[in-house]
């Protein structure tokens, strides 16, 4: 059960890249680029620091390759999700704006 | 097929995914189970979002320069804790309790921020079942994923509280290395929760 140290990557280089990742991630919204661009942009950056954070500072890179399955595995679930709830969504998004039209009409005809 | 005899009181065998001990795999068990939460949280963000007709843009109404240092601050308390470990491994026990110390610090600074936040967006009408810029999901979701992420910061920072008197404890550091390894799995994961909540939350 005593610890077994393995080896220390070299953290303050993984805070920098982080600290890098996070300006870049603030500065990217202010580009003129697309909302959808922008969107895609971001997301990479958040995986890439969240990658950095698992890699190092959890010492995933040092651990088992299932561990690594194991760890991946939430984020394929919610990006699943994601695509299960969106037609769902987008159905009720569908019969709001139906909904509110008529709504808006309504009163020119009394 | 072999069979062992299991006996209570000793680890019967190391599990061939973490040797160090059974208790990092349970650690990362429940760190997997408590990602699909968040994920599932803000996977139905994103689909509320994406099926809005009135959804503000985060980033005008709730402000980005305070969350940017929280971010900043989280990201330099995991560093506080990989050193606490660091200098564990090395046998210093007195470096190890000081940096374990700094990293609830920061864990304390970051939710007296996130309550500071929550007033002053409280203040400007944004409520759990309210909104003045839009969506009223937009204020349910915004206080549901941040409260449900401060409260593991909460608990992080009481866990983190309690390693340092189970370090102090020990005179070996070397017994306290792998409880303090699995007590910085937690915390990175919180980190890295943010990261994400911070992206999608708040900047997207």
């Amino acid at each position: 059960m005593a610890g077994t140290a393995h080896k220390h990557p070299n953290y303050m280089a993984i805070f920098w890249y982080l600290a890098i990742l996070t300006v870049i991630e603030i500065g990217v919204i202010y580009l003129p680029l697309g909302k959808f661009t922008i969107g895609v942009l971001l997301c990479a950056l958040a995986l890439g620091k969240a990658t950095l954070v698992a890699m190092y500072f959890m010492h995933l890179k040092f651990e088992t390759l299932t561990l690594g399955w194991i760890a991946i595995t939430p984020l394929a679930i919610a990006t699943l999700l994601v695509f299960i709830l969106l037609p769902d969504g987008f159905a009720v998004l569908k019969t709001t704006e139906a909904g509110k039209k008529p709504a808006a009409t309504a009163p020119a005809k009394h | 097929m072999a069979t062992a005899t299991v006996h209570s009181a000793v680890e019967p065998a190391e599990t061939p995914l973490t040797p160090e001990s059974w208790g990092k795999l349970g650690m990362w068990a429940f760190l997997a189970g408590d990602a699909v939460g968040f994920g599932t949280l803000l996977a139905g963000y994103g689909a509320m979002r994406a099926t809005s007709g009135d959804w503000p843009s985060p980033y005008d109404v709730l402000g980005i320069n305070l969350t940017a240092l929280m971010t900043f601050l989280l990201i330099c308390s995991s560093v506080t804790m990989v050193k606490a470990l660091e200098w564990l491994g090395r046998g210093d026990k007195t470096r190890a309790i000081q940096y374990l110390f700094y990293t609830a610090l920061g864990g304390a600074i970051f939710v007296s921020l996130q309550a500071y936040e929550w007033t002053h967006l409280i203040h400007q009408g944004l409520h759990i079942n309210q909104n003045p810029w839009g969506a009223t999901l937009f204020g349910t979701s915004f206080f549901l994923i941040t409260g449900f992420h401060g409260l593991h910061v909460t608990g992080g920072v009481i866990y983190l509280v309690s390693m340092i008197r189970y370090v102090a404890n020990r005179p070996d550091p070397a017994a306290s290395y792998n409880g303090v390894e699995i007590a910085g799995l937690y915390w990175h994961f919180v980190d890295l929760v943010w990261i994400m909540v911070f992206t999608f939350m708040y900047l997207l």
